[in-house]
């Protein structure tokens, strides 16, 4: 199978790799970078839990390959902290309880923040929108969309 | 306990503490078992059979084999040849590893494949080719029971019909006579359809065979990670994997509820691949394979059936079910409770005469069912009985809430012994609904129900009024292969004050970390912030069964708090040794003992840690340290009130969840932020099979709701604004008064959401609809009435 040459910012680090041509997005971040924070949980693009941030836009890193990402800006939950401090969503979703296994979290977090910095005053409505992509078993979202909120006030 | 004995910085019971785990876990390092890599790890990926039921003609791994990368092919004959090929159910029954010449599910394994990457490996898999001879299924579990039904379990000798197992609790004469006498009876068949625990991670498992020193390390998603030790060394002793070269580590879990207690092929393939290879090797299935393969829960059949008398007191239940447990009985049951704790049927009303039978039957599914975020079987017996309450109600034309009320077990009944035979701890059931009613304005909904359908429109009223029982269990009553389900807690106080705490428990989301932390605090005075607590590793924690069905807080929780209370007194023989008085003389608030009377004469819990190390008695064992085994004299019992509104859209029959108050009682709180998450995630997971999630197959085998494409887990749209609140009754025998609380929403949700549907359309002469209620479902219900828009 064809191998490319890629380049990506991570984080803000540039990263160099040679992938097949096959490889998905989340298995570049999660076993050539060996960054495990962005997880997979479904096979067909319905769970969210690979969420990253591309370009801007939340995605679901399942669903690209690699190759796409060329060239691209991408932010995982590993670069949400900057600096030793937490980000607004970070500290809303312990403040306000929306995690609990922790399992969707990170995809929960990243499309959390894609909305914020589109949207700094989302309704409840608006929020339950933008985090429809992101499944999660544990909390039944309630404690998530307080924790968005904690966050939106937070940054305005 | 509505005022916490401790400050916020012991943060001990009654504090909503933030958790201990979110650091990682909002970081993205939580360390989930997909997240360790091992050099050298190879990885493995399953081929499965396409059919339900099938003859292997042949499996050729030729083109399989010539893929560089793919090291081995493991198929059946394989693990015949050590006798692995075979294991037992958790509820001893027993399942293939991997078949030798004939399937029983779609989805089964197959066939392994070990490859030097995760690509390769998946190559592999597809490049087996296996050859069946598709023979015909049985999916029907009343074709399957029936007389002359070809015998599906030819591999059990005595085996000759498909009936795993019959149970039956109470005295079904007597129950007969009061249903012959009462003068109502209202019956209904409920079906509480297959569905599945789909948590957000996967099932999988790193096995690392150190052939050096003969041990076998498994990292793996189990909730029960000693008892999953025991079981591979009962499996795979002859082998020599005894019990002590066997460490299970249970990482990080993404969700359990429930469906991370058995084992599954894969895990036992994976171990076979490593110690035969001798390279660490890695199985993680993916979301098909898990919706596919793993255990079901539920797939209830229930006839329920409830007299009374004319003024609605409540004489008699009868429930006949059939269970479909698929090919084999894989139930994560107590071995005296092969239908789990059904008998709670009786719910929380006054009932004199009851009687409820199990016929547990084999077709051509994925074997199961697990008891999903439910102690038990408890999920099935609520929904039939909170049902057929709504039934009864119904037929009398009463309003549901009063039916209960009439009904309720009264508080000056506890300990109120059921009439089939639970001794029930503590309840008082009629505040709790009040409060719901009053939050939820129960006088004013209806009046604006009966309006509403004056102009057509539907809106309906659900209550559920539920009593749980969880916490297994005593160990005269309570074993899984013979081990006792009490649970353990070992503290180590350190000579710097600080403190580890392990149990034989195992977190997936519920906060333990965190909540254990806050009963050690509670009891010895040490900060929760200063007591790490760990668990999932078998070399490190004391024995234990495992977290699921409500259990932890009952066992290792109590476990916890007695171990700190062996140290709080030792400490205590310390502290008279320091202040040179009597033990006798001495006060203890929480952190600090004192001289009776002399408040400033004091030695804290950390002076008297210091001196267990640097200046202990004469006489006394240095050292501050506990282990307890705690076996819980009785189940706990949990309750509360749901009420749910709906509204529908008779044009669609779309169902809106417009309001959902829950009033939960879990006894007293350890953590308040902790329990009211347990119970949003809990609604959630009754939500889902109310409206959306089911798995069903047509009649050659093939799954309906095998992706995510098609089982609809809720997402943020669907989901309502949960309203919670709470009752404390606590338990009379939990040495903290607390009981078990993660399970309780998923059980009391499905009948209050499908009592306000029916209640919606009452009018029309509708007196039952199935879970799930889709819109189809309503909506051919409304045709059929010519009430469709």
């Amino acid at each position: 199978m064809a191998r490319h040459k890629i380049s990506v910012t991570v984080n803000g680090a540039v990263r160099e790799a040679e992938v097949e041509s096959r490889l998905l997005l989340v298995h570049l971040l999660r076993e050539v970078f060996r960054m495990t924070g962005t997880h997979v949980g479904c096979d067909t693009s319905h769970c969210g839990a690979c969420t990253v941030i591309l370009d801007g836009e939340p995605v679901k890193s399942c669903t690209l390959l690699a190759v796409q990402a060329d060239g691209c800006k991408i932010t995982t939950v590993e670069g949400l902290e900057q600096g030793g401090k937490l980000h607004p969503v970070q500290e809303g979703f312990t403040e306000k309880h929306g995690l609990q296994c922790g399992f969707c979290t990170p995809g929960m977090m990243l499309s959390s923040v894609a909305l914020l910095e589109r949207n700094k005053n989302p309704s409840e409505q608006q929020i339950r929108e933008a985090i429809a992509g992101n499944l999660c078993r544990c909390t039944g979202y309630v404690n998530i969309i307080k924790a968005v909120q904690y966050a939106a006030e937070k940054m305005r | 306990m509505a005022t916490p004995k401790t400050d916020a910085r012991i943060s001990g019971m009654g504090h909503s503490m933030k958790r201990k785990e979110d650091p990682r876990f909002i970081r993205g390092q939580g360390r989930y078992v997909d997240d360790i890599t091992l050099p050298g790890m190879l990885y493995m990926d399953i081929v499965r059979s396409p059919y339900a039921h099938a003859k292997i003609k042949k499996i050729n791994t030729e083109a399989a084999l010539k893929i560089p990368g793919v090291l081995a092919v493991i198929d059946g004959p394989t693990l015949e040849k050590y006798k692995l090929h075979w294991m037992p159910t958790i509820s001893s029954d027993t399942q293939m590893v991997l078949p030798i010449d004939e399937v029983m599910y779609q989805a089964q394994e197959v066939c392994a494949v070990i490859a030097t990457e995760r690509y390769i490996a998946a190559d592999g898999a597809d490049a087996v080719e296996v050859e069946y001879e598709p023979l015909p299924p049985m999916m029907d579990p009343f074709k399957s029971m029936a007389k002359g039904a070809p015998v599906l379990r030819k591999d059990k000798k005595d085996q000759k019909d498909n009936i795993a197992f019959h149970w039956e609790a109470g005295d079904r004469a007597d129950t007969d006579k009061a249903l012959k006498a009462a003068e109502v009876v209202v019956t209904e068949n409920v079906y509480l359809p297959r569905i599945h625990v789909a948590s957000m991670e996967t099932c999988g498992c790193v096995a690392d065979f150190d052939a050096a020193q003969g041990k076998l390390t498994v990292y793996m998603t189990t909730q029960a990670p000693h008892a999953i030790r025991t079981v591979f060394a009962l499996v795979a002793g002859h082998v020599g994997l005894s019990e002590e070269r066997i460490r299970i580590i249970s990482p990080d879990i993404g969700g359990g509820f429930g469906g991370k207690v058995p084992v599954y092929p894969g895990y036992v393939i994976a171990v076979a691949a490593s110690v035969v290879i001798g390279k660490p090797v890695k199985w993680i299935e993916d979301r098909m394979e898990n919706l596919q393969a793993d255990s079901f829960a539920r797939d209830y059949h229930m006839k329920v059936e409830l007299g009374a008398k004319k003024d609605g007191t409540m004489t008699a239940l009868r429930i006949k079910t059939v269970a479909d447990h698929g090919y084999s009985n894989a139930s994560a049951n107590p071995s005296k409770y092969p239908a789990g704790l059904f008998s709670i049927c009786t719910g929380s009303y006054d009932l004199k005469h009851a009687f409820c039978e199990v016929d547990a039957v084999y077709t051509h599914k994925p074997p199961g069912g697990v008891a999903y975020r439910c102690s038990f079987r408890v999920t099935e017996a609520v929904h039939a009985v909170e049902r057929i309450t709504d039934a009864l109600a119904q037929k009398l034309n009463m309003d549901p809430a009063e039916l209960r009320m009439k009904n309720f077990i009264r508080p000056e009944q506890f300990p109120y012994k059921s009439v089939l035979g639970w001794e029930y701890d503590s309840g008082n059931y009629a505040p709790a609904l009040k409060k719901a009613m009053d939050l939820i304005g129960y006088d004013a909904l209806r009046k604006e129900q009966a309006e509403k359908r004056k102009k057509g429109e539907l809106m309906g009223i659900g209550i559920s009024s539920f009593t749980e029982i969880v916490g297994a269990g005593p160990s005269r009553d309570f074993d899984i292969l013979g081990i006792k389900m009490f649970d353990s807690a070992e503290i180590r106080v350190h000579p710097t004050g600080k403190a580890i705490a392990r149990f034989g428990t195992k977190s997936q989301g519920q906060g333990h970390e965190t909540t254990y932390a806050q009963i050690v605090a509670e009891e010895l005075g040490i900060p929760a912030s200063d007591i790490q607590v760990e668990e999932g590793d078998t070399d490190t924690a004391p024995y234990g069964l495992g977290t699921y069905a409500s259990r932890s807080t009952p066992t290792s929780g109590a476990a916890a708090a007695l171990a700190a209370r062996k140290i709080r007194d030792k400490a205590k023989q310390i502290a008279a040794h320091l202040l040179e008085c009597s033990a006798a003389d001495l006060d203890w608030v929480p952190g600090k003992f004192f001289i009776k009377g002399v408040p400033q004469k004091s030695k804290t819990i950390q002076e008297c840690a210091f001196a267990a190390y640097t200046n202990h008695p004469q006489g006394m064992e240095a050292g501050l340290e506990a282990t307890h085994y705690y076996d819980p004299p009785n189940l706990t019992f949990p309750f509360g009130s749901y009420i749910c509104v709906v509204d529908i859209d008779p044009g669609t029959g779309v169902v809106k969840v417009r309001r959902f108050v829950a009033v939960d009682d879990c006894g007293n709180i350890i953590n308040p932020m902790i329990v009211d998450g347990q119970i949003h995630g809990g609604l959630n997971q009754g939500l889902a099979p109310a409206l959306y999630e089911e798995i069903s197959y047509d009649d050659e085998g093939n799954i309906t709701g095998g992706s995510f494409i098609d089982y609809l887990v809720p997402t943020s749209l669907e989901s309502p604004n949960w309203e919670t609140d709470k009752t404390i009754t606590p338990s009379p025998h939990h040495p903290l008064g607390a009981k078990g609380v993660g399970e309780s929403a998923t059980v009391g949700a499905p009948p209050a959401i499908a009592n306000a549907v029916v209640d919606a359309l009452r009018h029309l002469g509708v007196t039952h609809i199935d879970i799930p209620i889709t819109p189809e479902k309503v909506w051919r219900v409304l045709k059929g009435k010519g009430a469709a828009a």
